[in-house]
């Protein structure tokens, strides 16, 4: 596959589309899963890393949804399309930093990711737009289901699948939902609720971000536990906490244009003033603009800017991608500045600065 | 009221209630939002990684006991359990077998649970033994390892012998070594 072609296109979750997507950018599922008979990526050798990548790649493409998929060589990637995978949530970061050979094998849609080669020697993922946590794990449970039957999971009675690290142990499921909470930022309860979620064993880190500082007031929760419970209480576990964060953020954000209207009206329109004046801007000033612009648009504040167009200049305005769309290399300072042409070009007129 | 750390006017009041302690911050928007994700850092566990992992192992274990433990290794992959502990990764499927007295309790400790009730693997419902799951596939690992060493010390009858087992047991469970068109797929 030609990452070239995946630039022109936006990605599943940035469709801005599905039940609640004004605060719920994306559902995730994902699944760890291993061959019985080689050892775990961190302890395979070269050889044995080769060997796992080469039956996977074979027997998924064999695999009746093997036609619908195209397979990236990560191992052979330069690392700015690497990166540009991370930045579009195709692979993670340990994926494109890891050694050895590796790869991803992804739907047209992107909405189904698997790559070959990360902790595990299996890393299944599927994302939809908006809250719909029901219909990623119907969809990777059928993926799940056809490679089972060509490939053999390492699985033991008592422990379930078998994974790398202990805490993905049994179901090897991780079901996370991304959520844009920007006025609970603001009217900084988000470190309470945040707090009860760690009470009751979820775990929040932030888009992009390093570690668990969020980028842009974006967050994901997901579950901490595998083990013990079935795949579908584990994501009953997150789909409840959804509705109650999601009422929160509504609640905080009536209470801002009630309280405080002028404020969040201005804050709101300096960030989509700097947005279109700026002559040099970092990614994460960017990210948080973006946030605070896309919170107005919702709140009926900024009226000539869409959802999905906020969606697509927050992964378009990242660095990998920004250089692809230019087709050149460009460092930090060229990048900042090209990034501010980028977003005045953009709300000038939609048309795309030419390359 | 001005915030703390610089002339802005404190937009957020901030009471924290910690090991009994009360202490109140007032902070102007931008000092809070730094302040805010710093303490939401410190919360977050230190699940994933490797000193995460290794903590619950001390709890109830003397250094001695430990170092014993340390020594254990897998037959299959051969890691010990030391380097485990230290990486915070497992070496191969079999670990789940060997290291299984030592990893219960650490893997009560992060899940609050030691049995898996989800899902099943439905293909390997013919071969995986109730009891053993995928062990008797597992075992080429090991048989690998011992067919490389027979081979450095010039044992080639040995690694032959190791070689046309594992052969066997992998198409056993894999089938011929070219993936054959799957069962749906088939007229």
């Amino acid at each position: 596959m030609k990452i070239d072609t995946l630039t022109d296109s936006i990605g599943e979750w940035l469709r801005g589309t599905g039940p609640e997507s004004d605060i719920v950018m994306s559902s995730r599922v994902r699944l760890a899963r291993n061959l019985a008979h080689f050892p775990f990526v961190g302890r395979a050798s070269e050889q044995e890393r080769f060997d796992t990548e080469a039956l996977l790649r074979q027997r998924i493409a064999a695999a009746p949804l093997g036609g619908s998929l195209e397979y990236i060589d990560v191992g052979h990637l330069e690392e700015i399309d690497r990166q540009f995978l991370v930045e579009r949530q195709l692979i993670s970061r340990e994926h494109a930093d890891a050694q050895g050979a590796r790869g991803v094998a992804i739907d047209g849609r992107e909405q189904v990711s698997l790559m070959i080669n990360e902790e595990d020697h299996l890393r299944i993922q599927c994302m939809h737009s908006g809250l719909d946590l029901a219909g990623a794990f119907e969809q990777i449970r059928a993926v799940d289901e056809q490679i089972e039957k060509v490939v053999p999971y390492a699985f033991h009675p008592k422990w379930g699948y078998l994974t790398a690290c202990p805490t993905n142990v049994g179901t090897g499921i991780r079901v996370s939902v991304m959520l844009h909470l920007p006025a609970l930022v603001i009217t900084r309860q988000i470190d309470k609720v945040f707090r009860s979620l760690h009470k009751i064993s979820l775990a929040v880190r932030g888009l992009y971000g390093e570690g668990s500082q969020a980028m842009g007031d974006f967050y994901q929760i997901s579950n901490q536990t595998t083990l013990g419970k079935t795949e579908e209480e584990l994501i009953e576990q997150v789909g409840d906490v959804v509705p109650v964060l999601i009422d929160y953020e509504r609640r905080a954000r009536e209470f801002l244009v009630r309280e405080t209207q002028e404020n969040v009206h201005d804050q709101v329109s300096r960030a989509y003033g700097i947005l279109r004046t700026a002559q040099t801007i970092s990614a994460e000033e960017t990210m948080q603009l973006l946030s605070r612009v896309r919170m107005g648009v919702l709140l009926g504040l900024i009226g000539d800017v869409t959802i999905p167009d906020i969606n697509v200049l927050l992964v378009r305005t990242q660095p990998a991608h920004l250089q692809k769309i230019r087709g050149v290399e460009l460092d930090t300072n060229d990048r900042n500045i090209e990034r501010a042409r980028y977003l005045r070009h953009h709300f000038e007129g939609g048309a795309e600065p030419a390359n | 009221m001005k915030c703390q750390h610089c002339d802005r006017q404190a937009v957020f009041h901030i009471t924290e209630l910690e090991t009994g302690e009360v202490r109140e911050v007032h902070l102007c928007e931008e000092h809070a939002r730094t302040y805010l994700n710093q303490s939401e850092a410190a919360g977050e566990p230190p699940l994933g990684k490797p000193g995460g992992l290794a903590t619950p192992l001390g709890v109830g274990q003397t250094a001695e006991e430990l170092s014993v433990l340390d020594q254990k290794t897998c037959d299959m992959c051969g890691i010990s359990f030391f380097e485990f502990r230290n990486q915070g990764r497992l070496g191969c499927p079999h670990d789940y077998v060997a290291f299984e007295k030592e990893l219960e309790p650490l893997i009560a400790n992060i899940h609050g649970a030691t049995e898996h009730v989800g899902r099943r693997p439905q293909q390997a419902a013919a071969i995986v033994m109730p009891q053993e799951g995928t062990e008797g596939l597992t075992r080429v690992i090991g048989l690998r390892l011992e067919m490389k060493e027979a081979i450095a010390c010039e044992d080639y009858e040995k690694a032959k012998e190791n070689r046309d087992l594992i052969r066997e047991i992998e198409e056993t469970w894999l089938g011929p070594a070219v993936a054959p068109p799957p069962p749906e797929a088939t007229p």
